[in-house]
């Protein structure tokens, strides 16, 4: 019972967070420029790690199925699947997992320091709210920056995807391009940038609530990190499952 | 639930009034506003867990005083302070700014509240993020400052704490003192009325530490600035309740002793012993206290 509580307390808290975040923003001053630094720092800084990311996965989808398709002699609607299971699943959940590990990490870790240096104290004393200042940028950047960093991530899956079934399985190049875009349906392109600004929500605020309340020093600054990285990890996956059935549901995709 | 509405209507000009009428009517005829207190402790309790850190705190600092806090480490004073900007919120009791009740207060409306507080703190709190000058220039940014005035206003102020070479330095390069030093430069922008101290010379070499009373001493006499230093050294107690500033024929301004001419200094001591006031008073009354404690603290023994 008494964890309970606490999930219901932390769910309260970073509801809160997220909403007074928003609100800040429609006051002033503005922190344009701490918005746009953060969305260079998440997205740029993010786009290396995450094109590796699609495009091995692009690759290894092909290298672990076409021979498969070959067997059954459906190898011609290959890039039909590596482009499905890319924009509707991978895409999203991969680039968001990384996202975590890599910005979210990064954002615990410095609010956590700036917790246990009391610089959040002397901000606040400076007159400056912590929420607007700190919080909304960094989530703004994320949810923002989130789709952009997954469709990088599905069009080098896909281009990944290409260069092994040509490369490797001799396939004609033309065959796999018409396949790929017979994959690819609106319904399926909405749901992959619904999905991403979801999970940009998702980490954002768990780092920022666990950044925000590190206790116990430095130590505790560790502690904070590693959970906001596991947290956010955890949530993406669960909500990706929650996320695929609304989505196919309200845009009425059929599984095929 | 009370005192949310409580502080609600405090801020309204009739509630002002009220609580000016029955002290110091004479006083009040010539300059209403040196009545109302710069900061009122009304019997505050706080605890952190089962520890009591303030017990039952009451004491005023009026206009243009400085009240030094005395008290054993971990005795509750940086909590007092961090009380007054709001950073915590008491258990129980009352905290008043100029006379409004801060204690219902919400973050949003506490910042309006602390855009007059000036607060150096104990450990520094530098943003590490950020540059010397950044630092020191935050709260004019902040205010969208055009940048000559920002300029000016950071140079000035870190010629205050000798600190000008420093100022593209990031605050790892710098060491404690200067770093204090900083923290005191970037309180003391804006020109804040009321400026709260919790031991700025703690580790300095006795010259620095001296300048810092000096600016603490300047700030009391000469811009009538309101302020609470904490603090362990009692040579720091000698110079503020010793001193006064006043500026010469020439413009300079010079300290002089008390006695050497008139002056009440307008300095008094507050002691803290495990979250209660034990003493309030000048500083002859403190080093000719007959209190075990008080004198133990004196002699270290
Ligand atoms: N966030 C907190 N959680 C729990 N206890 C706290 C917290 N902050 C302070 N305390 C406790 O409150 C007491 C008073 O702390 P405070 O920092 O006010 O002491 P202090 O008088 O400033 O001491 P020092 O001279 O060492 O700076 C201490 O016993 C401390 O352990
Ligand atoms: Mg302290």
């Amino acid at each position: 019972m008494n964890s309970f509580k606490k999930f219901i307390f932390q769910l309260q808290e970073i509801t809160n967070l997220i909403i007074s975040a928003f609100l800040g923003v429609f006051k002033k001053p503005h922190y344009l420029v701490d918005l746009i630094r953060q969305m260079d720092i998440i997205g740029v800084g993010s786009l290396p790690i995450v094109l590796l990311t699609g495009f091995f996965t692009g690759g290894v989808l092909i290298l672990q199925t076409y021979p498969t398709f070959q067997y059954y002699s459906i190898q011609s609607t290959v890039g039909r699947t590596v482009a499905t299971s890319l924009i509707r699943e991978l895409g999203p959940v991969l680039t968001a997992l990384m996202v975590s590990g890599r910005i979210g990490s990064a954002i615990s870790a410095e609010l956590g320091s700036m917790v246990v240096s009391q610089q959040i104290d002397a901000m606040r004393a400076l007159g400056t709210d912590p929420m607007r200042k700190l919080v909304a940028p960094r989530l703004l950047a994320l949810i923002f920056m989130l789709p952009f960093l997954t469709v990088a991530a599905d069009i080098f899956g896909i281009i990944g995807g290409g260069l092994v079934a040509t490369g490797i399985f001799n396939m004609d190049y033309n065959a796999y391009i018409t396949s790929v875009r017979s994959g690819i349906s609106t319904a399926d392109i909405i749901g992959g940038i619904v999905k991403p600004l979801v999970f940009g929500l998702i980490i954002g605020s768990i780092s920022c609530y666990k950044g925000l309340t590190t206790e116990g020093g430095t130590v505790g600054v560790g502690r904070s990190t590693t959970n906001s990285v596991v947290l956010a990890s955890i949530w993406v996956i669960i909500f990706d499952f929650f996320l695929s059935r609304a989505i196919n549901t309200v845009l009425d995709i059929k599984y095929i | 639930m009370l005192p949310q509405t409580d502080a609600e209507t405090v801020s309204t000009d009739e509630n002002l009034e009220q609580e000016l009428e029955p002290t110091d009517l004479e006083d009040a005829v010539d300059e209403p506003e040196r009545v109302t207190p710069a900061i009122e402790f009304r019997d505050v309790h706080l605890s952190f867990d089962d520890k009591k850190v303030l017990d039952n705190v009451s004491f005023i600092v009026r206009r243009g005083e400085t009240k030094i806090i005395l008290g054993r480490s971990g005795g509750g004073k940086s909590t007092t302070i961090r009380l007054i900007l709001g950073l915590l919120k008491p258990d129980s009791g009352q905290i008043l700014i100029d006379g409004e009740d801060i204690t219902g207060y919400s973050e949003v409306k506490m910042m309006d509240v602390r855009k007059k507080i000036g607060m150096v703190f104990q450990e520094g709190a530098l943003f590490d993020s950020l540059s010397v000058y950044d630092n020191v220039a935050y709260r004019l940014h902040e205010q969208g400052k055009p940048k000559e005035e920002v300029e000016h206003e950071v140079q000035r102020m870190l010629q205050f704490v000798d600190l000008e070479d420093a100022i593209d330095k990031m605050p790892a390069e710098l060491s404690g003192g200067m770093l204090r030093r900083v923290g005191i430069a970037r309180a003391l922008v804006g020109d804040p009325s009321i400026v709260l101290f919790d031991e700025p010379t703690a580790g300095l070499d006795p010259p620095t530490a001296r300048t810092i009373c000096e600016l603490a001493i300047k700030l009391r006499d000469i811009q009538d600035v309101s302020s609470i230093f904490v603090t362990h050294e009692l040579k720091n107690i000698e110079y503020l309740s010793s001193e006064f500033a006043v500026v010469d024929e020439n413009g300079q301004v010079v300290f002089e002793m008390e006695g050497e001419k008139m002056c009440l200094i307008n300095t008094e001591i507050v002691m803290l012993k495990q979250g209660k006031i034990i003493f309030t008073g000048k500083n002859e009354e403190f080093f000719g206290s007959d209190d075990p404690y008080i004198k133990k603290f004196v002699r270290g023994r």
